[in-house]
């Protein structure tokens, strides 16, 4: 027996009930700003709210492609993306086939302890730790650079260094985490398929290339994708807190930028048109992606 | 089989030792730097080992008034935030979960959707305004109070019960919140410690809502406070002590004492809670 909508609500009203406070959290605080995005082609005045404020068009969105700043910060975003992506991706895959070649079981599980540890670390914290350790007068790096005869370097003050400082950092915070996925996936390889490679005479070496790496291949894939998708998620937080403007010409990201022009300067139009920009490239990414990694497996972000 | 240890076992060994004493060094640093006396610090000679240990610089740290403050106000963000969103979460993800549910994949696909599109810090921070929340604790709670993903992993989990159990329930005559209280709860366990877990290290490290949403320092997070003593150089609360020489070497081992201060409860925590966050990590990843 079919029900009618009105009787299928009357059947679940209890279950609705129980979903209305995140269905009203969605649309008070996810869904609402989205319609705020319309004040990127106004005048937007803060005291005459959106009502009151005139539309100007793509006014804003003119604007930024014209300023000289756009391209940088455009390039930044991306780069960083990139990099981390280059660096970041195989690094808990070369951790995960390491653990994994391991014997000892407690010295297994000693290294992967340590290696999460740093993911739990607020980005304050890391982000406070990185700048004591590179201060150029009382951080360690420069001490030990200079003891092997080096100059000290003044790390966050210099944009050559800014990309090569966030991406290492990221690396030592997400690759014990980032591991545990591979470890999963290694776990359900046929031990078979090790004792056949064996019998053919294969080595270490090559029983991780031609048994554990086929193994991690669609997992790999997979994640590769997803992170594809979200090359331009780099964190706001960790990147405003190690940048000044000193490194503006690699570090300022396009949230920073936002962050700075938009909402400490009140520019609120500006800053919003910005943020649709971003928003939209990012959407196609990770749609896109998500898609592709859909049609490689059943697993996809949603 | 014959258990050969070659050339490959140690050289993997070794670069993994290497590895963890990467992960490792900087607490250890931190931690004696911090615990060494003033007249060390200052030769610029600890790397891994205290001299002359003393807890000044911690003692100093947690005498300071916005330390104490942070810390609290930390406290009550987690603590509140934690138990509201795994409410919420909990009833959320426990309807969704159920196949039939009238609109239940639209509800799903709004809420799927709010992962790959956001109005952006602007909207948002104007919408917080127009709530006014800002300069309030709500405002360190209310507007992430529930994640997507920590919602799909309880939905996912939920699925997973067996409807026969909810059914048998229901015979044994337990209404729609009777089986959720009863039965449904207590076989979650693990699911609601997790995101709780989840939620409650996502809210002790929040600096950006503190960032966009607080003016007013009585109400500032630990980290903030952080922040501003370590990469500021806002250190004037603190009683610096001056006489063992320099004032600025003593200054180092105040700011790793700050550092450790604010990451001690989850460095503390962290072998206890540890192989939850690993089951919630695994959970996560595979979606339906």
């Amino acid at each position: 027996m079919k029900l009618s909508i009105l009787g299928q609500i009357k059947r679940d009203r209890i279950f609705l009930l129980l979903l209305a406070p995140t269905m009203i959290f969605y649309i008070m605080f996810r869904y609402v700003p989205m319609f705020g995005i319309t004040i990127s082609f106004m005048d937007y005045n803060l005291f005459k709210g959106i009502a009151g404020s005139p539309w100007v068009g793509l006014k804003y969105y003119r604007m930024f492609f014209e300023n000289p700043d756009a391209r940088i910060i455009i390039k930044n975003t991306v780069l960083l993306g990139f990099y981390k992506l280059l660096f970041g991706f195989p690094a808990p895959i070369v951790l995960a086939l390491m653990l994994n070649e391991v014997r000892s079981m407690i010295f297994k599980r000693f290294v992967q302890t340590v290696s999460y540890m740093p993911y739990f670390l607020s980005i304050v914290v890391v982000a406070s730790m990185i700048d004591m350790f590179l201060s150029p007068s009382t951080g360690w790096l420069n001490h030990a650079l200079q003891d092997m005869g080096f100059p000290a370097i003044n790390f966050l003050q210099e944009p050559g260094w800014f990309r090569t400082i966030f991406v290492s950092s990221e690396i030592w915070q997400q690759v014990g985490w980032g591991s545990i996925i591979y470890l999963a996936a290694v776990t359900t390889i046929d031990p078979q398929l090790y004792e056949a490679a064996r019998m053919d005479g294969a080595g270490r070496l090559k029983q991780i290339w031609h048994v554990t790496l086929p193994g991690l291949a669609t997992t790999v894939a997979i994640m590769f994708l997803m992170q594809v998708g979200q090359i331009l998620e780099i964190s706001f937080e960790k990147v405003f807190l190690l940048s000044n403007a000193a490194t503006y010409d690699t570090s300022d990201i396009i949230s920073t930028y936002v962050y700075r022009i938009g909402l400490l300067q009140g520019n609120f139009s500006y800053g919003a048109a910005i943020d649709l920009f971003m928003g939209v490239i990012g959407f196609v990414l990770v749609y896109v992606s998500n898609r592709i990694s859909r049609r490689f497996s059943e697993t996809s972000l949603w | 089989m014959k258990q050969r240890t070659g050339l490959f076992d140690i050289v993997n060994v070794l670069i993994l030792a290497l590895f963890a004493c990467t992960m490792l060094f900087p607490f250890i640093h931190m931690a004696a730097v911090s615990l060494s006396s003033a007249e060390f610090v200052v030769g610029n000679r600890i790397s891994i080992w205290p001299k002359g240990i003393n807890f000044d610089a911690f003692a100093a740290v947690l005498s300071d008034k916005r330390i104490l403050t942070g810390y609290k106000n930390t406290l009550i963000y987690v603590v509140l935030g934690t138990t509201l969103s795994l409410i919420v979460t909990t009833m959320g993800a426990y309807s969704l979960s159920r196949r039939n549910l009238v609109f239940g994949k639209t509800f799903m696909l709004m809420i799927v959707f709010t992962i790959l599109f956001s109005g952006g810090m602007i909207p948002t921070y104007l919408t917080v305004r127009n709530y006014h929340l800002l300069d309030t604790i709500w405002a360190m709670v209310i507007p992430n109070l529930v994640t997507a993903f920590n919602l799909i992993i309880m939905r996912t989990f939920f699925q997973g019960i067996p409807r026969e159990l909810e059914e048998s329930g229901k015979i044994d005559g337990l209404s729609d919140a009777g089986i959720l209280t009863r039965i449904v709860l207590p076989l979650s366990k693990p699911v609601l410690l997790t995101v709780m877990l989840f939620y409650a290290v996502q809210i002790w490290g929040n600096f950006f809502s503190a960032l966009l949403y607080l003016r007013n320092a009585d109400l500032y997070p630990l980290q903030v406070i952080i922040r501003n003593i370590v990469m500021m150089g806002v250190i004037s609360d603190i009683t610096v002590s001056s006489a063992l020489g320099d004032k600025k070497v003593v200054l180092e081992s105040l700011k790793y004492a700050v550092i450790l201060v604010g990451t001690l409860p989850i460095l503390l925590f962290y072998p206890f809670i540890q192989k939850h966050f690993i089951k919630g990590a695994m959970m996560g990843s595979v979606k339906g």
